[in-house]
């Protein structure tokens, strides 16, 4: 596949090489000099110095041809002109978006690039992840459906424990889809289900009961 | 008429301060309050700190009642976003931004945006400026003697 890549950062850069090992035929846009000759010494001759935004640029780039395209520099405005270049002029089939501003995701959507990534919020939620007092972390999120898998850990203090599952006033749209108890296999919870202090449970809610899920789970 | 607009430099401040005196309701906004300078003490509109590609601080600025809304910074991404931002999630009927980079011009009329080139719009004034005075010129010159 040809892979376009704009921006060369931290990100490009080891997008870039990622990318190049899995046998893709990338070429990455830099505006700065510097980091173009960086690509040059480091991954050979992979990188264009040019600004990704200009259809010119676009044009001798192959952009007509590409079957990727990925804006990842860490200015909004920029990814966000350079995708519309790539999708209205260049009808590139697949374009995907760094977003660093969370509240731009709802824009770029609105502005025909559908795929975004926000790496603000991944970030979050790995470090939410990692904050072992943390009851709800989020898995993923189907856009789409406005569906989120949620993980919620049951501490010993959560209002749930010693109740089974249908006494739980859990949000309308909600399903509890896997229990996980330490030292058991996992297993999918039924109606009678006993909550226990220490169990994981992988839930599946809508984007707006999240909340309502974890109050019902562990209580306030 | 009510008016957003995005960044205070001298061309945004110069217009704020037009647009306020034949009585529109004005407000600008630039993401360094020290730009501010530029307004005028007879300024009568809102000068408002925040970022124009900021859907909460457009709707801080009035966007959702606003007639017009003209994108003036420095950044023609920066412009381009903020534009489209005001012209299809809060459709405001007029929007206008400046564009430096000519060569980019054709792919904002696609994105159905209404751009200005300043550089196009001095090259061509300049080149009209010195054909006007092209009498002057040294062949025409000898030619008259």
């Amino acid at each position: 596949m040809y892979i376009l890549v704009v921006g060369g950062g931290v990100v490009g850069y080891y997008l870039c090489r990622a990318l190049i090992e899995e046998g893709h035929e990338v070429l990455v846009i830099e505006k700065d000099a510097k980091k173009c000759e960086h690509f040059l010494d480091e991954l050979g001759s992979v990188c264009m110095r040019g600004d990704g935004c200009e259809a010119s640029t676009l044009s001798e780039a192959g952009t007509g041809r590409a079957d990727i395209f990925i804006a990842t520099t860490n200015e909004d405005e920029d990814n966000l002109v350079a995708c519309q270049v790539a999708k209205h002029k260049f009808n590139v089939p697949r374009i995907i978006a760094r977003i660093n501003n969370p509240k731009n995701e709802k824009v770029f959507k609105k502005l025909g690039i559908d795929c975004t990534i926000s790496v603000t919020n991944l970030l979050l939620e790995h470090i939410e992840e990692e904050i072992p007092t943390h009851p709800l972390v989020h898995l993923l999120t189907l856009a789409r459906e406005n569906l989120e898998i949620v993980e919620v850990k049951i501490l010993r203090t959560s209002k749930s424990v010693g109740k089974t599952v249908k006494e739980l006033p859990l949000p309308a749209g909600s399903i509890l889809s896997l229990l996980i108890r330490n030292g058991q296999k996992p297993q999918v919870p039924s109606p009678d289900t006993l909550i226990e202090a220490g169990d994981r449970l992988i839930a599946l809610t809508p984007g707006d009961q999240e909340e309502t899920l974890r109050k019902a789970l562990t209580g306030d | 008429m009510e008016v957003v607009i995005m960044g205070c430099g001298r061309v945004g401040a110069q217009l704020a301060s037009l647009l306020d005196t034949d009585g529109h309701k004005v407000t600008i906004l630039d993401i360094d309050a020290y730009s501010f300078r530029r307004l005028p003490p007879t300024f009568s509109g809102t000068a408002l700190v925040g970022d124009g590609i900021d859907e909460d601080v457009l709707k801080k600025a009035g966007i959702e009642k606003a007639d017009a809304f003209i994108a003036v910074t420095q950044g023609d991404n920066r412009n381009v976003m903020a534009a489209q931002i005001a012209k299809h999630l809060f459709n405001v009927p007029r929007v206008l931004c400046r564009i430096y980079d000519p060569l980019r011009k054709d792919l904002y009329e696609m994105l159905g945006l209404e751009a200005i080139s300043p550089t196009t719009v001095f090259a061509h004034l300049l080149k009209e400026r010195l054909e006007t005075g092209a009498k002057g010129t040294k062949a025409n010159l000898r030619k008259e003697k």
